[in-house]
């Protein structure tokens, strides 16, 4: 059995330090002569007491306890799992990008001003959007940030809209969103193809409408064919039509939502342009908008003056204003820009083209295995249900615990929420036929052992650091710090 | 095409083509519609090989000047604080910063302990109960602040300070009409929140005051007075505060508050013209169901032993959808793992000391400054590492810094740029890495430019 592993806390031995820092160079007065006693620390934080190798060793062990796209596949739906690029990482720290302060003044900052324009541009011509904002941190931060703008858009001609539209199988941020900026969420329901269902639409729309939000290719993987039509639908009744950029990297130079008839569109930096997830962040998620929302942009905005110098001064009366402090999760969009740069414009559609074929090859090979509730052409990912196992006793979950034991990272369980038992796998363009192959034979090998072994699931993983964790528990009882003081 | 990252090859593209049953690749997008294909060249940029690529972006950098060449006094809400090396180290291992948010426990327990370390780490720092896996930056976390202190008190007047950071008063104003809470602003006096005034504004319908500690212009705010007096009219106390001042000043749960935030930057994350940062946030126990965002629990597994999961997902918009406390999905993980390295560097002695170093150093640099003719220091209230100058009149700070500049320093802010009646004032930060031969010369050039 694999050791508990310590906390950092648990380390600690009094004396011992990790740090080096200059030594005071000028006089030194009493501390409390500078601060009232009232406002200083009372008792010291009890931080650890460890030395620089504990240090070292202990992250070290922490990230061996990790699994990355580095480690092995991760075929994690809707995520866009896909390999994160070494250069990028480089780029990204070079001091002249990771130590500036963005209140230098503006002809000390040119560069990366000229960086934040260039990827403004690049952006706006891949989404066929007229203009971008850079500022939002990530995807449901950007998706508020389109819906402030929609709402703004609707007051400013004197409208009041507050109803948002998703489908049923959209993503949780998109409501949750909806909510942050005042608005409120109609789901509606998908066909049995598991496309928006247009009579369904057509009665939701009316003068309240402010946006449909769509993900297209949807989170079944298809791509909404009536996108036209539904377009039509919600801007005769008012409304305007956000694209959640989620799925973005089905149809990069093959179509654009500014195309399709989309009024916003969000990008999710971290999943189409291959900056990495970071265990969870950090993002980034730039908004486009076509011309009618220009006006209502967030502030600042890089824009470049006559004399060739570029600049965050200007902005519209009718921003709405403010989303995050300073210029957006800069160092990401260095990384964003390094990756587009890295392809060109036939690179980008062809890395589309591959991640559609890895998914539906994927798709077709386990068809004869798994319930494809879905079947036909997929885009870039695809669902499978896991329903056929019930009858061993085995879920959805026991299949991916399983998964871990042969160095894979499961798909995305039940989610999304309109398909049982769930399975959303999502391949990327970055991996190999070989790959995908030897994936697939695991889960053929694994739907077999759900069929004569089924305890083998119900009880996996067997080779990780920890077996499976009392969730309930954790809920109902919650320890959320070491409470070290 | 053939390009580095894309394994693709014609001969798998072929196999895999007749596996699916297509002809083309064409045939896989047969569904979308004719009229919305896009046809011709993306309007993107040109494709650059790797080596121009590193050419081209390193030329693009050495167009900004950095505080490796420059020494700065700017602050403002991102300070210029020395990295320790296995930080960067640490958050390079690929494990981290590969991997997505850790939905899957079993193979994730390295990035779970580690926020779990973290929310202990800020737990330890502001004296709350409870704190969450990061927010995007200290700005939007202040705003998510509101919200929750709204949601909580059922009241919509939020009275916010005029002292803490611009940039997040106006982000708590665009949250806030998203909300539809009001907003009061309430002002400053000898650089700290007006106590009178915010008495005035403080009333039974408030659900918070947010302030900020060392506060914008660099004071430290009397939060035992803010908390008393909000407290007795049963609403919240929102502190932003600076993480690093930590190990020396007092911890804001101590002094009353409800709700901490702030963003860890000074805690070992590069400046990065200002994100990726990280935001924190840490509420008393009562608030623990309201909290936004990711938190991990300590758990068993099936043998007993110790482990770590994502927990408390009911408040979660992916559980919640439009019922959730917050929309936010992705966080900023990886900086988190950046302050907690930081934190365990610098360990109990390291944060005193760091916080010595700062409080000397810029009262040493305060002092010289005041010397100068002309420039006095308009507050009298304690500060931390930053501070207010005020140049003799009719000085313009953006002058003046673009002076410096040619100079290779980095002058303070221009207080003037959010604050039109502090035109003339300089905030200058000055950190550990300042040395006293720096900052005895950035007097001298200040001096030069008067």
């Amino acid at each position: 059995m694999i050791q508990e592993k310590a906390l950092i806390f648990e380390l600690s031995h009094p004396g011992r330090i990790a740090y080096s820092l200059p030594e005071l160079d000028v006089p030194e007065l009493e501390a409390e002569s500078l601060i009232p006693a009232a406002m200083l620390r009372s008792e010291t934080a009890a931080l650890p007491e460890v030395y620089e190798v504990d240090v070292i060793r202990h992250y070290t062990e922490l990230s061996r306890r990790n699994f990355g796209v580095d480690n092995g596949f991760y075929p994690l739906g809707s995520c866009t799992m896909k390999y994160n690029p070494k250069v990028n990482e480089d780029v990204a720290r070079y001091p002249g990008f990771a130590k500036i302060h963005p209140y230098q003044p503006e002809e000390s900052i040119q560069g990366a001003l000229e960086l934040m324009y260039q990827l403004q541009q690049d952006l706006a011509g891949l989404t066929g959007m007229d203009a971008v904002t850079l500022q939002p941190a990530a995807g449901a931060h950007g998706e508020w940030t389109g819906l402030m703008m929609i709402r703004a858009y609707h007051e400013s001609r004197g409208e009041f809209r507050d109803k948002v539209i998703v489908p049923d199988s959209s993503h949780g941020t998109n409501p949750a969103s909806a909510s942050v900026a005042g608005l409120k969420t109609i789901t509606i329901p998908s066909t049995d193809k598991g496309l928006v269902d247009l009579e369904a639409l057509r009665a939701a729309v009316g003068s309240d409408t402010a946006a449909l939000m769509l993900t297209n290719p949807n989170t079944l993987g298809l791509f909404e064919e009536q996108i036209q039509e539904i377009a039509a639908i919600v801007h005769e009744a008012g409304g305007l039509l956000y694209y959640d950029g989620a799925n973005s990297n089905a149809i990069m130079g093959i179509t654009r939502p500014g195309d399709m008839g989309f009024d916003v569109v969000h990008l999710n930096l971290h999943k189409t342009m291959s900056t990495p997830h970071g265990g969870g962040g950090p993002g980034a998620g730039p908004v486009g908008v076509k011309n009618l929302l220009v006006p209502f942009l967030p502030l600042p905005l890089v824009s470049k003056k006559e004399d060739g110098m570029y600049t965050l001064e200007g902005g519209s009366e009718s921003s709405i204003g403010r989303v995050k402090a300073y210029y957006g999760n800069f160092g990401i969009l260095v990384r964003a820009y390094a990756y587009m740069r890295s392809y060109g414009p036939e690179g980008l559609r062809r890395v589309s083209e591959c991640a559609v074929l890895n998914a539906n090859y994927m798709m077709k090979r386990l068809e004869p295995y798994y319930d494809i509730p879905y079947p036909g052409v997929c885009k870039h990912e695809f669902v499978m249900s896991g329903t056929p196992l019930k009858q061993y006793g085995v879920r959805t979950l026991d299949v991916a615990k399983r998964l871990l034991d042969f160095g894979y990272h499961p798909p995305t369980i039940y989610f999304p929420l309109n398909v049982d038992e769930c399975m959303m796998i999502e391949p990327t363009e970055t991996e190999s036929k070989d790959t995908l192959d030897a994936f697939i034979d695991t889960m053929i090998q694994i739907a077999k052992e759900a069929e004569e072994q089924p305890e083998l699931l119900l009880n996996a993983p067997y080779g990780t650091p920890v077996t499976r964790l009392d969730e309930t528990t954790a809920a109902r009882k919650p320890v959320l710090n070491c409470a070290c003081s | 095409m053939k390009h580095r990252y894309l394994p693709m090859t014609e001969q798998d593209q072929q196999e895999m083509l007749k596996t699916v049953g297509a002809n083309s690749i064409e045939d896989l997008f047969k569904d979308i519609p004719e009229e919305i294909r896009f046809k011709g060249e993306l309007p993107v940029s040109k494709r650059l090989d790797e080596y121009a690529l590193t050419t081209y972006l390193s030329a693009l950098a050495a167009k900004n000047a950095n505080t490796d060449q420059y020494p700065s006094f700017l602050g403002a809400g991102l300070y210029d604080h020395h990295i320790p090396s296995v930080i960067n180290h640490v958050v390079s291992r690929s494990e981290f910063y590969t991997a997505y948010t850790p939905y899957q426990p079993e193979i994730s327990q390295g990035e779970l302990q580690a926020i779990f370390e973290f929310q202990s780490y800020i737990c330890e720092l502001t004296g709350m109960a409870v704190a969450n896996a990061s927010m995007y930056d200290g700005a939007t976390a202040l705003a998510e602040a509101g919200s929750l202190a709204s949601a909580a008190t059922k009241r919509t007047k939020l009275v916010v300070s005029a002292a803490v950071h611009p940039e997040s008063r106006q982000v708590l104003h665009t949250y806030a009409r998203g909300l539809g809470l009001d907003i009061v602003e309430v002002g400053t006096h000898n650089g700290v929140t007006d106590m009178a005034e915010l008495a005035q504004a403080v009333s039974d319908d408030t659900a918070a005051v947010l302030v900020q500690n060392p506060n914008f212009f660099g004071s430290v705010e009397d939060l035992a007075a803010i908390g008393g007096l909000i407290h007795n009219h049963k609403g919240l106390m929102v502190v932003s505060a600076n993480p690093l001042s930590l190990g020396l000043l007092e911890a804001p749960g101590r002094l009353g508050a409800d709700i901490v935030v702030g963003d860890a930057q000074p805690l070992g994350i590069a400046a990065s013209f200002g994100g990726p940062t990280c935001g924190f946030f840490a509420v008393s126990q009562e608030h623990m169901r309201r909290i936004p965002g990711r938190i991990v629990g300590q758990t068993v597994d099936r043998n007993g032993k110790r482990g770590f999961v994502l927990t408390l997902q009911a408040r979660e918009q992916h559980i919640r959808r439009e019922k959730a406390t917050s929309n936010i999905c992705s966080n900023q993980a990886l900086l988190a793992l950046c302050a907690s390295v930081y934190l365990s560097v610098m360990g109990k002695q390291g944060l005193i000391e760091v916080g010595r170093l700062n409080l000397q150093k810029s009262h040493y640099a305060a002092g010289q400054l005041a010397k100068l003719p002309g420039v006095t220091l308009p507050h009298a209230s304690p500060f931390f590492n930053e501070f207010v100058i005020k140049l003799p009149a009719g000085t313009s700070v953006a002058d003046v810094n673009a002076k410096l500049l040619k100079q290779g320093f980095l002058g303070g802010y221009d207080l003037g740029r959010a604050y039109p009646e502090l035109e003339g004032h300089m905030l200058v930060a000055v950190t550990e890495r300042r040395t006293k031969e720096q900052i005895d010369q950035f007097v001298s050039l200040l001096e030069g430019c008067l």
